[in-house]
């Protein structure tokens, strides 16, 4: 088991959806409960994997390698570092909260957890492959089960989202997999090893190339303006627990790409493409934050809030310091639990109230107490109140971007007093003001739901008043990572 | 090696032949028909174990053929295919009862064709061969008599044959002209030495035409749709797979053969020729409402992706083309047993008898998405090895251009794919009736099934057997 660990974190899911295949269509109760069971072990293994993984170290860890097709060197290599080891944890607990929020799917279950659980495989594998062949293969695995969650669950639009979705990541990452190919053509001897191909230097011209096909792979997944326009969609019309899993998993997949491999391996095209990558950010962060503002259903502001907050990620990559990119990386998870948090939120009104019109609500926080409190609390996480972790990552990744562009900081400050206009007008809208009779007697935030909101409000005050508690996996990491290419740092 | 000493070496090939007769002559005494379809698949396994590799390279019939491990690869891609194409057509719907043991009869006289195909090393015997197998194809595309559709399909198919084999043939005798000879070595030795260099390209063009309407390569690629939607669906399944691998296979004889040294002059016409052949194929394929016609489209399609493999001609290349035709072979076959399947229950093509397949034959419908999957180029299925096999040799070779056109496309393709996938899953059927597929189509299925995820997952050993075979 030693050494299998992070094997068992990647497969475990996929057993779990064998078994669902074997199930009958009909025993929903026990299909849910494997589905359950399963995502609490992957959630048991990355514990495990916690203690196993000494965060003082920067290397990769619990490394697996085998030989897979010996004639391309392809290798399976499993391994994890300072940047994947929290996007795992990440995923396995969205991952169960999420599918514990599942629940309330009462259409061909047995079909959405099935591929539920392989989603999860493709997500684990992507953050811990360490062979750029293996990374491709999950990186596509994902976007199968995502077309069909969006596709046969979502909602009116949901042929067209689900379409959207997948050929515009499709597109992106097969210019992923030509700079993948350009790569493993340029080592000699030839490789996927992402250990190997780290050592190898490129020239600028070659850098800037591959940097750019990576780059059109992982920014449409972010999304970084102008590729973005894809998520509007897939976040309105996916049910409640896949936006979950896009918003929290699926997007940081494109800025862990960038800590993975664009950075690392291309340092002069980082470097060369900074200012691109601060502009894209600001763009981010105050277009979203507008858009936000100009919504009035809640699932899209909260889509639009994201891209604004993913902008943080990106100000945090230009800004190409410890700090920075520390705190980029600390924003990729805290973003993960707000956001996800939120669109749970807006899930359970919605089951309610079939709508997410915000101006249909009004003063319904005295019929939902509960409910107007913790989504108070998510929104204060949201626009980055000091105590909670929005608020350190957003205010560490500016830190580090105002030793880079004093001006592009500036702006970007722009964004957070945006979010917190379009979060406290949301939360007027919804919770205060005159009573909507429409709503009187509304049912109250149930046990089941509070059980998936509440470890995520745990992280948020944990992280917000002590982040030292992430921080100490990443940093060492990403200081290694800097001091890599330190050689072409001012 | 003169004829009496080839006999050997040509044992399999000669059971075949009797094989075929025997079913042809078994007709009269065999009442249940299936028997002898049966009795088909036998002499197809039979050939196949019999068949055997010298361990030297071996020039038969006073060096009309030649018998080495490219040969023995494409006499069991030949053989598989046939053999499934056999195995679908047992329950085949719409198969004329009276006319059953012609119709595997032809079958397995095609399977000799196509072996002659992969082992003919001079142009005579190479255009014997190909019209062979071109005959062989016009009676069974026609084979439903009845259907007007079909005999349309014959008719066109014979046309365009015809004239394609004729340009095919005035380029071998400019060839013969040139270099006085029909030996593929000693024409390259000949076009090397004197100064018929052009005349030679020029023969190679007009070759190129009767190869390229075999393999379905723009703009010869016309007939392909009407064919393949006129013909008996297990038929057009062959057709999209069998013809165009071994038309493959003489593509790479005669370029490697006679051709290499001009590698030059003729890179860039295969370069503009593959581009065309893809965009054709998928641009076209997104406004089918017929599965048939939309596989027909996409098999086009795939032809341009081999054709990168082609353009590149490097080791690389060439073993990325046979190892795409054994991945597209599996998956293509496979989508065609499920179209088999749904026909044989709706008596129709059409995409809308696809509704609500994923909730009335789950299986037949997860497979089908594999299949679709697979073709599109997604991991961890077969086509995904073809596609990142010709991906890398064109970048080797340095045509990023032709491989940026063939990501652009293979998006494309995606959109198509999914259609059909959205049609299965996200469109509710009128009624929830199951389909239960044959025994020996869900057979084929499971065959083709565990060969495009094997094949996916692990290609090594697929690979390490095509790497000897190449360079040849």
């Amino acid at each position: 088991m030693e050494s299998h660990l992070l094997t068992w974190i990647v497969f475990t899911p996929l057993i779990g959806s064998f078994l669902i295949m074997l199930t009958p269509k009909a025993a929903t109760d026990k299909i849910k409960w494997i589905a359950t069971a399963v995502t609490s072990i992957v959630l048991l293994l990355a514990v495990m994997a916690l203690f196993r993984f000494d965060p003082s170290q920067s290397g990769f860890q619990l490394v697996q390698r085998h030989a897979w097709i010996p004639q391309f060197n392809v290798q399976y290599i499993l391994g994890t570092d300072g940047i994947s080891f929290p996007m795992v944890f990440l995923t396995a607990i969205m991952s169960l909260l999420a599918c514990v929020a599942s629940f309330n799917i009462t259409e061909r279950q047995k079909e959405y957890y099935l591929l539920y659980l392989l989603l999860e495989t493709g997500m684990m594998g992507t953050f811990l492959a360490l062979d750029l062949f293996l990374f491709y293969v999950f990186w596509e695995i994902v976007l199968v089960p995502m077309y069909f969650l969006i596709g046969i669950w979502g909602g009116p639009r949901k042929e067209y989202a689900a379409i959207k979705f997948f050929l515009y990541t499709l597109a992106g990452s097969l210019f992923m997999l030509l700079g993948i190919l350009a790569l493993y053509l340029k080592t000699s001897p030839h490789t996927f090893d992402l250990t190997v191909i780290t050592q190898t230097g490129f020239d600028f011209g070659f850098q800037k190339i591959i940097f750019m096909a990576f780059f059109l792979g992982f920014a449409i997944k972010v999304p970084i303006f102008p590729f973005h326009t894809w998520l509007p969609d897939a976040h309105v019309e996916a049910p409640t627990p896949i936006s979950v899993i896009l918003a929290g998993v699926l997007l940081k997949m494109g800025t862990y790409g960038f800590f993975r491999f664009s950075y690392p391996l291309f340092p002069d095209a980082a470097m060369w493409f900074r200012p691109a990558m601060a502009l894209l950010a600001v763009i981010g962060i105050v277009y979203g934050g507008f858009c936000a503002l100009a919504q009035s259903d809640f699932k899209k502001m909260v889509a639009y809030s994201s891209v604004s907050h993913m902008g943080f990620v990106l100000l945090g990559l230009a800004a190409l310091n410890s700090i920075g990119l520390n705190g980029a990386m600390l924003q990729m998870f805290t973003h993960g639990t707000i956001t996800g948090g939120l669109f749970l939120l807006v899930g359970v009104l919605y089951d309610r109230t079939h709508t997410r019109d915000l101006n249909a609500f009004g003063g319904i926080g005295s019929q939902v107490p509960i409910y107007a409190g913790i989504l108070i609390f998510y929104s204060m996480a949201s626009l980055g109140l000091p105590g909670l972790s929005g608020f350190i990552s957003e205010f560490m990744t500016l830190l580090g971007s105002y030793q880079y562009h004093k001006f592009y900081t500036g702006l970007a400050c722009i964004g957070i007093i945006l979010a917190a206009t379009y979060l406290l007008y949301m939360l007027q809208r919804i919770l205060l003001g005159p009573l909507n009779e429409k709503w009187r007697g509304l049912a109250e935030i149930n046990g089941r739901e509070i059980f998936t909101l509440v470890p995520l409000m745990i992280l948020i005050v944990v992280v917000g008043i002590y982040p030292s508690i992430i921080l100490q996996y990443m940093t060492p990491t990403i200081d290694a990572m800097l001091a890599n290419m330190g050689a072409i740092l001012p | 090696m003169s004829a009496i000493d080839s006999i050997p070496f040509f044992i399999p090939e000669i059971l075949l032949l009797i094989g075929a007769f025997a079913v042809l002559f078994a007709d009269f005494f065999v009442t249940n028909k299936k028997l002898i379809g049966i009795t088909g698949l036998v002499i197809l396994v039979a050939t196949a174990c019999l068949a055997r590799l010298p361990a030297e390279p071996q020039a038969l019939f006073s060096g009309f053929f030649q018998l080495d491990a490219f040969t023995h690869f494409f006499r069991y891609a030949a053989l598989g295919i046939v053999g499934v194409t056999i195995l679908t057509s047992l329950s085949y719907a719409r198969m004329p009862k009276a006319y059953q043991s012609e119709y595997y009869s032809l079958f397995l006289f095609m399977a000799f064709g196509l072996i002659l195909m992969s082992a003919a090393t001079n142009l005579l015997m190479i255009f014997l061969a190909v019209e062979f197998v071109s005959i062989v194809s016009y009676l069974l595309v026609g084979f439903l008599k009845d259907d007007p559709g079909s005999k349309e399909a014959s008719a066109k198919y014979l046309l365009f044959g015809s004239l394609a084999s004729a340009i095919m043939l005035f380029g071998m005798s400019l060839l013969f002209g040139a270099t006085g000879s029909l030996d593929l070595d000693v024409i390259r030795a000949q076009l090397a030495g004197s100064g018929f260099a052009d005349l030679g390209l020029i023969s190679l063009m007009l070759i190129l035409v009767g190869l390229g309407f075999k393999i379905s390569m723009a703009p010869f690629h016309m007939w392909a749709p009407d064919v393949y939607q006129g013909a008996p669906t297990p038929v057009t399944a062959f057709l999209t797979v069998g013809p165009k691998a071994l038309g493959f296979a003489v593509l790479i004889r005669v370029l490697a053969g006679s051709f290499d040294h001009l590698y030059s002059h003729w890179s860039s016409l295969i370069f503009v020729l593959s581009i065309l052949t893809m965009t054709i194929g998928n641009v076209v394929a997104i406004a089918q409402n017929n599965i048939k016609r939309l596989l027909a489209y996409s098999s086009i399609a795939q032809a341009g992706y081999i054709l990168m493999g082609i353009v590149a001609f490097s080791d690389t290349g060439l073993r990325a083309v046979l190892i795409y035709l054994i991945a597209y072979a599996f998956t293509n076959l496979g989508a065609f047993v499920v179209v088999i399947a749904v026909s044989n229950r709706f008596q129709s093509d059409e995409l809308e008898s696809y509704s609500g397949l994923g909730r009335r034959a789950p299986l037949l419908a997860a497979s089908l998405t594999i299949f679709l999957l697979s073709l599109a180029g997604m991991p961890p299925f077969a086509g995904f090895i073809g596609k990142f096999y010709v991906f890398t040799s064109a970048l080797e070779a340095g045509f990023v251009s032709i491989a940026v056109v063939a990501a652009l496309n293979s998006a494309v393709a995606a959109y198509y794919y999914f259609r059909v996938i959205r049609q299965m899953y996200l469109v509710p059927a009128s009624d929830e009736d199951p389909i239960s597929p044959s025994f020996s189509l869900a057979l084929a299925l499971c065959l083709m099934l565990i060969g495009t995820i094997a094949l996916g997952i692990f290609p090594g050993p697929l690979l390490g057997f095509i790497s000897q075979i190449v360079p040849l």
